[in-house]
């Protein structure tokens, strides 16, 4: 899919959108890591990429060298990109944002909603269970997290087709093509205007409805500005982030039935074995932009440059986790950062594990027995957020 | 021989990733942004010593302070 040359030389010239780091991109990081703590390429209008889990966690606690007002790594660099607070922000302005949005998705109001989150899995399985197979990706884990995320925001669950598309055209395509992101940020910017338009006559709630009633310090209702682009943000981020978590997941327990017996003769395992899949298989990398020179691991930072925020490498490195490369589902010290670090932790990390927890449980529970279908072949999404988008099973025991 | 635990979540340090009060949900309580801060006066009861060190293990962003008195 990229229309990007080949990377002949990784340390000098990486670039996230090459079809290897799409297809496996461990032994990349690793090379990476030997190399330097930072690594710079001429790509994306020149960027670097922190390669231990210290780098990444100096950047994302480094806000004054570091701005998050562009969160994805482009070929472009446009000035007007749509701001989507908090995740868009820097302080001061990041914190008030984002309390607002703190309370609905607390682990306590993630209880609230596990019961349909488990329902919305029932229903996806009885769709395929009776075929003896199914594309997980195409079936089950795409459309977890966007009916739910739907549901908390009062929207129409039927609608997620149209959310799914918008946020392939956001976070893939617009890496290259700024014309389909601009469109898919301005499609969306009015199926909400819609739905805000609709609440103030007839009141609602849900979370479009907290953002609309929400306050600012001096007692001002938000922008139309911020509470839309909250609204993007929200459905943007809470969507293929965790459609790829829960599909790294059943990917990894598909093949590695040792895992599944485990998880299934000892329930009380899944909190710790979803940390540790989140570690080893974190969906997320987020950007930052250089704004001040300044160190980091005893490497030169120059403003001008964006920087890859991997979390997917540093939870990867030796140096914090000892076995990085193997999945260990007991693991007992577990500082992973897939859900980022600093002041911009997701805000959804709670309801990202309430849905991989929920997901793993009604899949092992309904289909204990799966093994990827050697006839397919499973693929990997490109770019910021990585997950199986093709993930072939076979339901069973191996015959 | 080890003293009496006592376990303290730096304020300024936490960002509310909640994994203490996952792993000793005896221990540590949230408020309503989700950030974590200790039961009490963080007195670790007899017993619950395993759980303090690995919430402290845990904690992505190195806020959780356990000391022997």
């Amino acid at each position: 899919m990229s229309s990007h040359a080949p990377v002949t030389d990784w340390v000098h010239d990486f670039d996230h959108t090459d079809p290897r780091w799409t297809e496996n991109p461990f032994p990349i990081w690793d090379e990476l890591r030997a190399e330097s703590p930072v690594v710079h390429t001429n790509r994306f209008l020149g960027c670097y990429l922190p390669t231990t889990y210290e780098a990444v966690r100096e950047i994302a606690h480094d806000t004054e060298h570091f701005s998050s007002r562009r969160v994805i790594v482009r070929d472009v660099r446009p000035e007007a990109t749509g701001v989507a607070p908090p995740i868009t922000s820097d302080p001061p302005e990041h914190k008030p944002a984002k309390q607002l949005l703190l309370p609905p998705f607390t682990p306590d109001a993630m209880k609230k909603l596990e019961p349909r989150v488990r329902a919305i899995c029932n229903e996806l399985i009885d769709e395929f269970i009776a075929d003896g197979k199914c594309d997980a990706a195409a079936r089950y884990t795409k459309h977890i997290p966007v009916r739910a995320i739907a549901h908390m925001l009062g929207i129409p669950e039927k609608d997620s087709d149209l959310f799914i598309k918008w946020i392939h055209e956001i976070l893939e395509l617009g890496i290259m093509d700024d014309d389909a992101l601009m469109r898919a940020v301005h499609e969306m910017t009015g199926y909400f205007a819609g739905h805000i338009e609709h609440r103030k006559k007839h009141p609602t709630d849900d979370l479009i409805s907290t953002l609309m009633n929400a306050r600012d310090k001096s007692g001002q209702p938000l922008s139309d500005t911020h509470v839309l682009g909250s609204l993007r943000l929200l459905l943007i981020a809470g969507i293929d982030t965790t459609w790829s978590a829960i599909g790294a997941s059943l990917w990894h327990l598909a093949k590695t039935p040792a895992d599944r017996a485990r998880l299934i003769a000892e329930p009380e395992l899944m909190p710790t074995a979803v940390e540790e899949l989140l570690r080893a298989y974190s969906p997320v990398t987020m950007a930052r932009e250089v704004m001040k020179e300044t160190v980091v691991s005893g490497c030169p930072v120059k403003p001008g440059n964006m920087v890859l925020l991997s979390f997917p490498a540093a939870n990867r490195d030796p140096a914090m986790f000892p076995d990085a490369d193997k999945v260990v589902i007991d693991r007992k010290e577990n500082r992973h950062a897939a859900f980022g670090l600093g002041i911009h932790r997701c805000v959804g990390s709670n309801l990202a594990r309430m849905e991989m927890t929920v997901a793993i449980q009604e899949w092992l529970k309904r289909i204990p027995d799966f093994r990827l279908d050697p006839a397919g072949r499973v693929t990997w999404s490109e770019g910021t957020v990585r997950g199986p988008r093709q993930l072939p099973m076979l339901f069973g025991k191996a015959g | 021989m080890s003293g009496k635990l006592k376990i303290h979540v730096d304020q300024e340090k936490c960002q509310g990733h909640a994994r203490c009060k996952s792993l000793a949900p005896e221990l540590f309580e949230l408020d309503e942004f989700g950030n974590a801060h200790e039961i009490g006066d963080g007195s670790v009861p007899k017993g619950l010593e395993d759980k303090a060190w690995l919430a402290k293990a845990n904690c992505p962003e190195f806020a959780i302070d356990v000391t022997e008195d």
